[in-house]
């Protein structure tokens, strides 16, 4: 009924953001605004299917996250504008008429934009949203990491004027679900060994092979998929595609049954003698590692948004038991051995939190550092998968039963230190990197 | 036809707050049933014509003002004043600033979170002589050349009435609507938006406090029961 619907999405609005911690050195009022409206979205739309979705390990039928995400401008925040990086140059030297005059360039460059949908902004605005998604639901955030930064991000660096046209607004909207494969059940970490072949052929490219853990493979209308024109040339005989889920030749193998990120659908693709015309080549053939490797980069920094938004959730969980739970008289937050799990909880958030928009401004700044892009969530996911740990120890007993969400968090938070590059991958790249600086 | 929404900025609803009221570092926001007056308006507005957005308090209040425009308010005005202001006050402020402006409509929240007064708005209808209809959980609005009437369902105690007024000045209850979200567009197209800033002198208002708060104590914690051994 009206009534009550009216009266309890009031009151569920915003109950966990009292948690939410000022970082007022890291934003500024517009995002700040941006970051409290997601997160009441989040709060109102995604948290309430959470539980459910790991359950079931499907995303909910009555509601269609995808579209609603897309309503709120969501997808398409990256997809920027030509003007874009002058603005960039504007902000840096500031006075306060080039403000105005910036601020004039950046509002019609979001029209610019609008064409496809986009927004025009940049990564700190992006990895903002992923923590607000995954604070309330971690497979969400995973799945919209993957279909806005993955698939709509590498369309929107790499594509042609007319392969953003034809694919990007319904990507942007929602309406449509992007995905991205390169890894396969015998290339993971060592990805540039791929196996799966694009042979020449008369208009386009034959591809066959198998491609792994693509997360969003089952739902996918585009994918951009990695494969080997050139057998002999290595790394260089990579080449990027578009794939549309109707193409015949490709199919889905079944879901993947997961430990966590359950209901971020995950499966094997299967590519039998599936043909790809010419135009739905990304980038140039032979340059595909490139489009591979710096795409890397973007989406570590923009998933390790991800992690944060399960630290903040395993906050917001604990904080109110330990006031609340009362053992020997008191609420156990008032023991030290709690009070110092706590902190160290908030710390974890807060340093990783610095580290990790820090580098996304000096990304959006047209900096972008592997070593820092790795780092950020190599940090991070560590970082989350302890906390997640703490805070089921927090609750004791109660955090072992699964009424609660604190096993969720952990099985979540897991996942990030495995996929986007395993730690053990992020720690090379920034070994190898610090070393040939020497 | 222009819209005028009145929004206060209080405690977050949703925070704890201990006796005493500190306000100094807790969460801000904006009146619920501003919210809603606010989103009204826009609604109107999507069928009809401008809205405007204003606010009465200490600088603060900018952040208000700004989620206000962020979700559709084509303009805010602020009128600046650093110390407590009760409902008569407002009232006397929203008189001068009708008379400025001159809308066509103006909405507010019944009541704030804070005070719970539920007096403003029927203050100002009495100030300027305008109709009200409070406690609005239904709202129509007939804008033709010779016809202009507001159709407003109150929930009074006992029940709904319905009332048809010329345009007047409403206050919204809760099941009015749901207000909407302030999405990332709108939210840069804000930041363009002007706030307008006034003192009491430029509305020529002279406001004196008839009210002073004495004490503010917390209701006396519930005594346990008295187990009885028969009745």
């Amino acid at each position: 009924m009206q009534k009550l619907f009216a009266l309890t999405s009031s009151l569920s609005r915003r109950t966990r953001s009292s948690a939410a911690f000022s970082t007022s050195l890291l934003f500024d009022d517009t995002q700040k605004q941006f970051k409290e409206s997601v997160a009441q979205f989040a709060e109102e739309n995604i948290a309430p299917h959470a539980a459910e979705i790991d359950r079931s390990n499907y995303l909910p039928k009555d509601v269609n996250l995808w579209k609603l995400m897309g309503d709120f401008n969501l997808h398409g925040i990256t997809a920027p504008a030509f003007k874009f990086f002058f603005v960039e140059m504007f902000f840096c030297i500031c006075t306060s008429k080039l403000v105005m005059y910036a601020v004039k360039l950046y509002l019609t460059s979001l029209s610019a934009t609008e064409e496809y949908g986009g927004l025009g902004l940049g990564y700190i605005y992006h990895c903002i949203a992923m923590e607000e998604i995954s604070r309330a639901s971690g497979s969400v955030g995973l799945s919209y990491g993957a279909h806005s930064n993955l698939c709509i991000n590498q369309l929107v660096r790499n594509g042609t004027p007319a392969q953003k046209q034809k694919y990007l607004p319904k990507l942007i909207s929602g309406e449509h679900v992007g995905a991205l494969a390169m890894s396969e059940p015998n290339a993971g970490s060592d990805v540039v060994s791929m196996k799966c072949k694009a042979d020449r052929a008369k208009g386009g490219y034959i591809l066959n092979g198998n491609k792994m853990w693509c997360t969003n493979g089952p739902v996918a209308e585009t994918l951009v998929v990695y494969a080997k024109t050139d057998m002999a040339a290595h790394s260089k005989g990579i080449t990027a595609f578009i794939i549309e889920k109707d193409m015949p030749g490709f199919s889905t193998a079944q879901k993947l049954d997961k430990l966590g990120m359950r209901g971020s659908d995950t499966c094997e693709l299967v590519f039998e003698n599936c043909f790809v015309p010419d135009e739905n080549v990304l980038g140039l053939e032979g340059k595909g590692v490139y489009v591979m490797m710096s795409g890397l980069d973007l989406e570590r920094l923009v998933l390790a948004g991800g992690p944060l938004g399960i630290m903040q959730a395993c906050l917001d969980v604990v904080l109110p038991y330990v006031k609340q739970r009362e053992q020997f008289g008191r609420p156990i937050g008032e023991f030290q051995f709690i009070q110092g799990k706590v902190a160290d909880m908030y710390t974890s958030l807060q340093s990783s939190r610095s580290y990790v928009y820090s580098v996304a401004r000096d990304c959006d700044s047209g900096i972008v550092n592997p070593k820092d892009c790795a780092g950020v969530i190599l940090c991070a996911a560590e970082r989350a998968t302890q906390v997640a740990l703490q805070a089921i120890q927090c609750l004791g007993g109660n955090g072992y039963v699964n009424e609660y969400p604190t096993g969720r968090f952990l099985r979540d938070a897991k996942l990030y230190e495995i996929g986007a590059g395993t730690s053990e991958i992020r720690r090379m790249i920034i070994g190898r990197e610090l070393f040939k600086e020497q | 036809m222009k819209i005028m929404v009145a929004v206060k900025r209080v405690v977050d609803y949703a925070v704890k707050i201990r006796s005493g009221v500190e306000t100094s570092n807790v969460k801000m926001s904006m009146n619920p049933f501003c919210e809603i007056a606010l989103e009204e308006a826009l609604r109107i507005k999507e069928s009809g014509r401008a809205s405007e957005v204003v606010s009465v308090g200490p600088a603060q209040c900018a952040d208000t003002l700004r989620t206000g425009l962020a979700k559709g308010a084509d303009r805010a005005i602020h009128v600046e004043f650093p110390g407590t202001l009760y409902p008569l006050s407002v009232a006397k402020i929203f008189k001068a600033l009708v008379d400025a402006e001159k809308p066509g409509l103006l909405l507010l929240g019944k009541q704030a979170i804070d005070d719970d007064c539920n007096r403003t708005g029927q203050m100002i209808a009495g100030l300027l002589k305008w109709p009200q209809g409070t406690f609005a959980s239904k709202i129509s609005v007939v804008l033709d050349e010779g016809n202009k009437v507001a159709t407003v369902d109150r929930e009074v105690d006992g029940g709904l009435e319905t009332l048809s007024l010329d345009l007047p000045v409403i206050t919204t209850d809760l099941r009015l609507n749901q207000p909407r979200y302030a999405t990332l567009p709108n939210i840069m197209k804000a930041k363009s938006k002007v706030i307008k800033k006034l003192t009491l002198q430029d509305l020529n208002v002279e406001i004196r406090s008839d009210l002073e708060v004495v004490q503010v104590i917390e209701p006396p914690k519930r005594q346990a029961g008295v187990v009885l051994s028969s009745v």
